[in-house]
């Protein structure tokens, strides 16, 4: 098997304690690869580290052990090659819309001048629906919708290998999501574009992931299971929902976070396999993968 | 009522000035030249027996005196209050300025490094609580120059309150912030530049604001310790020649003059203002 173009080895989070007691093991050995042109969601729980593997994906933070390893050089520290939306936006309030994009253009493309960067600025706006005099404002005179429609602008503009997603939806309502996430997949079919999102949406998982990652409740988490999203795109959110794996899908998903997010939860056994198992839908319904030996709950085996 | 609060506002006080100034014209014993002399009156020139505060009459005739002319220069202790005025803000400014030159770059380190920040703060604690005043007597020994002391009072007294709202300024910047420099691979210069200063600027300027109160306040104090020009000495000199009248006209310039300052970093301030 070739190296994918993302790969978490054995990737571990410990706290130390304030007082020199036992660290706090937030999650323990996430193996995982992700290839090129991929969409990833990951779903858990709060507390379950999911932020913090982004933020040590983004090189903001760094593991406690393991690595990431991406295009086959490990990441130390922030780069371009990795672009960020955060939830709350993280736009600079006192530069306008236009200028909150031009300045990550102009960091990343050094040698181009004032109109090329400009050009290219206003076409990631002009995608994200933002032109026509909106562009000049500054983020507070935006609503949320449109402030993280920027935030996605800038994100896409600087054009880099991987995107990363931190709940990019979770302060909006449901309509601007709704269109939100419709123009996030059009601006993602349209690039190579490798992403990787945290989300709390099942819904928002299914319509635009390849595949998702469900991780248990923390301490000691690690992503248990990985979901094949093997529904045929263009995605619509109108008929998504009339596929046949649809409920099949979203059910598993929502078992796993109702129940069986805290059952697998806690310390793994000495010598357990550190992969996630992968589930497949299809038309036999449930397919294990028949490495794992951890049995699933016994409504899932055919 | 249907006047709008702005309005009303300037109504009222408008009312309390004239009540005041009323007061404080009737509250002035008159002249009584009017009348006969008596032999103390003769023998004192006419003069009242009991020097008094002058009604507001005089001051405002004084004050339209010199107002009318203010730049007139007939020696060392008689020159136009414009002079007196150019020379104390001439000496604020300097001070102020150098204290800025000084006092925001040493913020920034202190602000960005809690090494710094730790290593400094003694000596900050130490010096800040110390009247610029009591500066005085060392820098006249050490500089040998009085309007040089006095430019240096006002910078010792300017550049704590700039220094410490930097320096809280510059380490107060949201993390999500300077998280968007390092994602972008900003260099160190460029974040300071893009991110930080733009993000410290409202606190640094609050900072600039008190001091620039702060070395108004003082400059007066330290005129009337050194002499010569500015708004400080001429209070001091006119109260020399209890000449009150002019006592008092002066004050008022003092005002004034602050409140301009003051309305002028004001409008600075919210140049550099951002909505979250």
């Amino acid at each position: 098997m070739s190296t994918p173009f993302l790969s978490l080895q054995n990737l571990t989070k410990r706290f130390q304690a304030p007082k020199g007691g036992d660290a706090l093991t937030v999650f323990e050995n996430v193996n995982l690869g992700i290839e090129k042109g991929e969409f990833v969601c990951i779903i858990g729980h709060s507390g379950c580290g999911k932020s913090t593997i982004l933020n040590i994906l983004a090189g903001l933070d760094e593991p406690s052990e393991g690595a990431v390893i991406m295009n086959g050089k490990e990441v130390s520290g922030p780069s371009l090659d990795r672009g960020i939306v955060f939830q709350n936006y993280s736009l600079l309030p006192w530069l306008s819309a236009l200028k909150n994009v031009t300045f990550a253009v102009q960091a990343r493309y050094k040698s181009w001048s004032k109109k090329q960067v400009h050009d290219h600025s206003m076409k990631y706006l002009e995608m994200v629906g933002l032109a026509g005099g909106a562009e000049l404002r500054k983020p507070s005179q935006l609503s949320g919708g449109m402030r993280q429609r920027v935030s996605i602008a800038r994100a896409f503009a600087i054009q880099p290998e991987l995107l990363l997603l931190d709940e990019p939806f979770g302060a909006l309502d449901a309509l601007t999501r709704g269109s939100i996430q419709d123009e996030l997949i059009r601006i993602w079919s349209g690039s190579d574009q490798t992403v990787f999102m945290i989300t709390h949406d099942v819904d928002e998982a299914i319509l635009l992931a390849d595949r998702i990652l469900l991780m248990t409740n923390g301490p000691y988490a690690r992503v248990a299971e990985s979901v094949q999203v093997e529904i045929p795109r263009p995605r619509e959110r109108a008929n998504i929902i009339h596929h046949a794996d649809y409920y099949d899908i979203r059910n598993h998903l929502v078992e796993f976070l109702a129940t069986r997010s805290k059952a697998l939860a806690g310390k793994q056994e000495e010598g357990s396999v550190a992969e996630p198992s992968i589930v497949r839908f299809g038309a036999h319904g449930v397919v294990a993968d028949p490495k794992d030996n951890r049995k699933p709950a016994a409504s899932q085996v055919e | 009522m249907l006047a709008s609060l702005n309005a009303r506002a300037l109504v009222l006080s408008l009312v309390l000035l004239a009540v005041f100034l009323g007061l404080w014209e009737a509250a002035s014993p008159k002249q009584q030249l009017a009348g006969e002399l008596t032999e103390y009156e003769l023998l004192m020139g006419g003069a009242e027996p009991k020097a008094a505060v002058p009604p507001p009459s005089d001051v405002i005739a004084k004050a339209w005196e010199e107002l009318s002319n203010p730049f007139y220069d007939a020696g060392p202790n008689d020159k136009g209050i414009g002079i007196q005025i150019g020379y104390s803000l001439y000496r604020v400014l300097t001070g102020y300025f150098l204290a800025a030159a000084i006092a925001i770059p040493v913020g920034f380190l202190i602000g960005m490094s809690p090494l710094m920040y730790k290593a400094l703060d003694p000596f900050i604690q130490v010096l800040r609580p110390i009247s610029p005043l009591a500066w005085m007597p060392l820098a006249l020994f050490v500089i040998q120059d009085s309007q040089a002391s006095a430019i240096f009072v006002i910078f010792i007294c300017s550049i704590w309150p700039m220094l410490i709202n930097t320096a809280f300024g510059v380490a107060g910047v949201r993390s999500d912030w300077v998280n968007v420099a390092r994602t972008h691979e900003l260099g160190p210069l460029k974040t300071a530049w893009i991110v930080i200063l733009p993000a410290a600027a409202p606190t640094i300027l609050t900072g600039m604001r008190i001091s620039i109160g702060i070395a108004w306040l003082v400059i007066v104090a330290a005129e009337m310790l050194v002499g010569g020009t500015g708004i400080g000495y001429y209070v001091w000199n006119e109260w020399n020649n209890l000449d009150l009248t002019s006592v008092v006209f002066s004050i008022l310039m003092i005002g004034v003059v602050g409140m301009l300052l003051d309305t002028a970093f004001a409008y600075c301030a919210r140049l550099v203002q951002y909505q979250e």
